[in-house]
């Protein structure tokens, strides 16, 4: 699967949409828990200060001095150290008592809380911690300041930090894997929908879309589809078979029409009257049979898949038979009918059919250029692959919008309503075109009309491996 | 002619039957294959008009057993079925020519008289001659009132075929089918249009026409009265 198919697809797109708003309520989400856990965990760092505060306020009152400095050492003393910080000093910030060597210089102070640097020689170097504390004045002679060593904190933060982002990071990988995923098996899904339909399209109204059996909704899609194209399919065959079956009914009374006017015919004749009108009725009993016997011809290639009755044919040679067959058409209208052919290569098909293909698309080309005008033959085969005979004349040509219609039974240009014809010549150009999986392309000559037939690369063998061996022992 | 028709559509039977005896030749019915075959083999027929759809024996079976027993009476089958193949199947089980149903009955005229004749002088011939045409096969020269004609290959093997054929009607289809060997049918009448080249080579410099359309048949050679 191409990626560009991928980033076009719908469902990707989805995915991608999804993924975003996904990745964005989970930012939030987990921004919101850091957000709550971190400020929580400060709120109670600060409730423990000022509770410590309030604690040896309380102490000062009863105990004075000593007693508050017998309880800071004793609380220093503890063990495990913790991250207590405390320091009293004198009015003029003499340390008394404390594990800080000097009052903190600090910048700002809001509502009596400090937040300073502190340095330590710890066992991988220096380390600087930051310490929240709060400032606490007694009685206007000692200066107390009591804090918490926020390091453990703030690293447990920025931990919870990285963990959050982390799993932002997996999660957004996560999602576009998944989008990925189910985007290119519903892409592939879809693709095969298309590359059915568009078989369909191109004339093989047989193909049906491939179900997984799994009865989701694609496969109901595609059950759906299916049974419409059986639909479809049955209503043009029944159509055609009306159409078939009304050609093959009335060809049977109608040659007998066009007897019963020969024998007329005979004795007019016998009597010695004018036939002029009997003539004329049989001329229109010929035509009207004509049509009959062309519906019935595209009817049968059409039906026939069967390609038994392919046998190797010299290409160059059938056309060259075409050619030396309306060549006197082309001479009576002055036309210039020039023949391009490369030789000895033969393809798989059937004989008659082809000779009709060819010889309908030259008939045509004859027909609707003018007097004067030039007709080109061409037979391609300028590489391995490529085989093309092209037939390409300086008449009037085909509009690009009628070009599919013109294959179409019956339909006529309005431009060659009174050019004779039964409106069937290049319909069953194309039931045999069909037939032999070649390629027939109308194109603009500039001015009139370009047929292009491209012969399948399978059919074709190059003429002098069949050519029997000429030297006798 | 002695023609058998074996046919069981009655219709058709006393339609073909009636058109033949207004051309001038005597004709026998046979209503199935069995009848036919007995029929075929005890009389000496020009040409077998056979139906490939027959009771009690069909038509292609009959035409196998009739060859078998080494009569070789030329045989024109008639038959519904009318793609190549069920042709070819016609053609190779021992038939001789073969017409598909409807068709005008000028059509089934020409070929019994074509396949009759055919019997007549299938040797090898060198030369071809009606009145002052002749064509010498062995040096492809054609003279008429000893004057040598330009013909075109193509030219030359549609007159060849006039000439084997000559007082016969030869119908369009029969001339594409022998002289180009195609099946097919042509939207334009592109045969007139080549018949009428190779008349302008034959007959314009001279007072008689050898070459006539006949309408609604197709064409004959023959000598003036």
């Amino acid at each position: 699967m191409r990626p560009t198919s991928l980033l076009r697809s719908s469902t990707f797109r989805l995915a991608l949409i999804y993924m975003a708003l996904f990745s964005v309520s989970n930012f939030i989400l987990l921004g919101f828990i850091y957000w709550s856990t971190a400020s929580y965990m400060a709120r109670q760092t600060d409730a423990t200060i000022e509770a410590e505060i309030t604690g040896l306020a309380e102490h000062y009152k009863t105990g004075e001095l000593p007693g508050l400095t017998n309880l800071i050492r004793e609380r220093l003393a503890r063990k495990p150290a913790g991250s207590a910080v405390y320091l009293l000093t004198d009015a003029r910030y003499n340390p008394i008592v404390g594990n800080l060597l000097h009052w903190p210089t600090v910048r700002k102070s809001v509502g009596g809380w400090v937040n300073f640097g502190l340095e330590y020689q710890g066992w991988r170097g220096r380390e600087l911690h930051r310490v929240r504390a709060r400032r606490f004045l007694l009685h206007g002679r000692f200066h107390l300041l009591v804090g918490r060593d926020i390091h453990e904190l703030e690293r447990n933060q920025h931990l919870i930090a990285e963990t959050l982002t982390w799993g932002l990071v997996i999660t957004f990988v996560l999602a576009l894997i998944g989008g990925t995923l189910t985007s290119r098996s519903m892409v592939r899904r879809i693709d095969a929908i298309n590359q059915t339909s568009r078989d369909i399209m191109s004339g093989d109204l047989s193909r049906r879309i491939p179900t997984n059996r799994t009865g989701d909704e694609f496969d109901v899609l595609s059950d759906n589809l299916n049974r419409m194209l059986d639909q479809i399919e049955s209503l043009m065959r029944s159509v055609r078979r009306v159409s078939d079956n009304i050609a093959h009914d009335l060809r049977t009374p109608l040659a007998r029409l066009r007897n019963h006017l020969e024998r007329l015919r005979s004795r007019t004749l016998a009597e010695g009257s004018d036939t002029a009108a009997v003539e004329q009725a049989i001329h229109e009993a010929d035509g009207l049979l004509a049509t009959f016997s062309a519906l019935l011809r595209i009817a049968r290639v059409e039906a026939d898949h069967r390609r038994e009755r392919f046998t190797l044919i010299d290409l160059p040679a059938l056309v060259r038979d075409v050619v030396e067959l309306y060549e006197p058409l082309a001479e009576e209208k002055s036309q210039q009918l020039t023949l391009k052919l490369t030789g000895g290569i033969q393809v798989d098909g059937d004989r008659d059919l082809l000779f009709q293909a060819v010889a309908n698309i030259l008939d045509n080309a004859i027909k609707y250029t003018p007097s004067n005008g030039r007709i080109q033959i061409s037979l391609d085969h300028s590489s391995e692959a490529l085989l093309q005979l092209i037939i390409a004349d300086s008449g009037v040509g085909i509009p690009p919008e009628a070009r599919e219609k013109v294959l179409q039974r019956f339909f006529r240009l309005e431009s060659s309503r009174r050019t004779p014809g039964n409106g069937l010549g290049l319909s069953l150009v194309a039931a045999v075109v069909k037939l032999h999986g070649i390629r027939l392309r109308l194109e603009d000559n500039g001015p009139g009309l370009r047929v292009v037939m491209g012969f399948p690369a399978a059919t074709q063998h190059p003429a002098d491996l069949k050519r029997p061996e000429s030297h006798d022992i | 002619m002695h023609i058998l028709i074996i046919e069981d559509d009655a219709e058709t039977a006393a339609y073909i039957a009636k058109g033949l005896s207004e051309a001038g030749h005597s004709v026998d019915q046979a209503r199935d294959g069995k009848e036919g075959l007995l029929m075929g083999m005890g009389n000496d027929y020009d040409v077998l008009i056979v139906d490939r759809m027959l009771p009690e024996l069909d038509g292609l079976s009959l035409i196998k057993t009739l060859r078998g027993a080494k009569n070789t009476t030329p045989v024109l089958i008639l038959s519904a079925l009318g793609e190549v193949d069920d042709r070819v199947q016609g053609l190779r089980s021992g038939g001789d020519d073969y017409l598909v149903k409807p068709f005008a009955f000028t059509e089934l005229l020409a070929r019994c008289e074509a396949l009759a004749r055919r019997r007549e002088g299938e040797a090898a011939e060198t030369e071809l001659k009606v009145a002052d045409l002749e064509m010498d096969l062995l040096s492809r020269q054609v003279k008429r009132a000893g004057q040598v004609l330009d013909l075109q290959p193509r030219e030359f093997r549609l007159l060849e075929y006039l000439l084997r054929h000559a007082g016969q009607v030869v119908t369009r289809t029969m001339l594409l089918e022998h002289v180009w060997d195609y099946h097919f049918d042509p939207q334009t009448n592109v045969i007139d249009v080549h018949i009428s080249r190779l008349r302008s080579k034959i007959d314009k410099q001279f007072d008689r026409p050898l070459l006539h359309t006949v309408r609604g048949a197709g064409y004959c050679l023959r000598a003036p009265d």
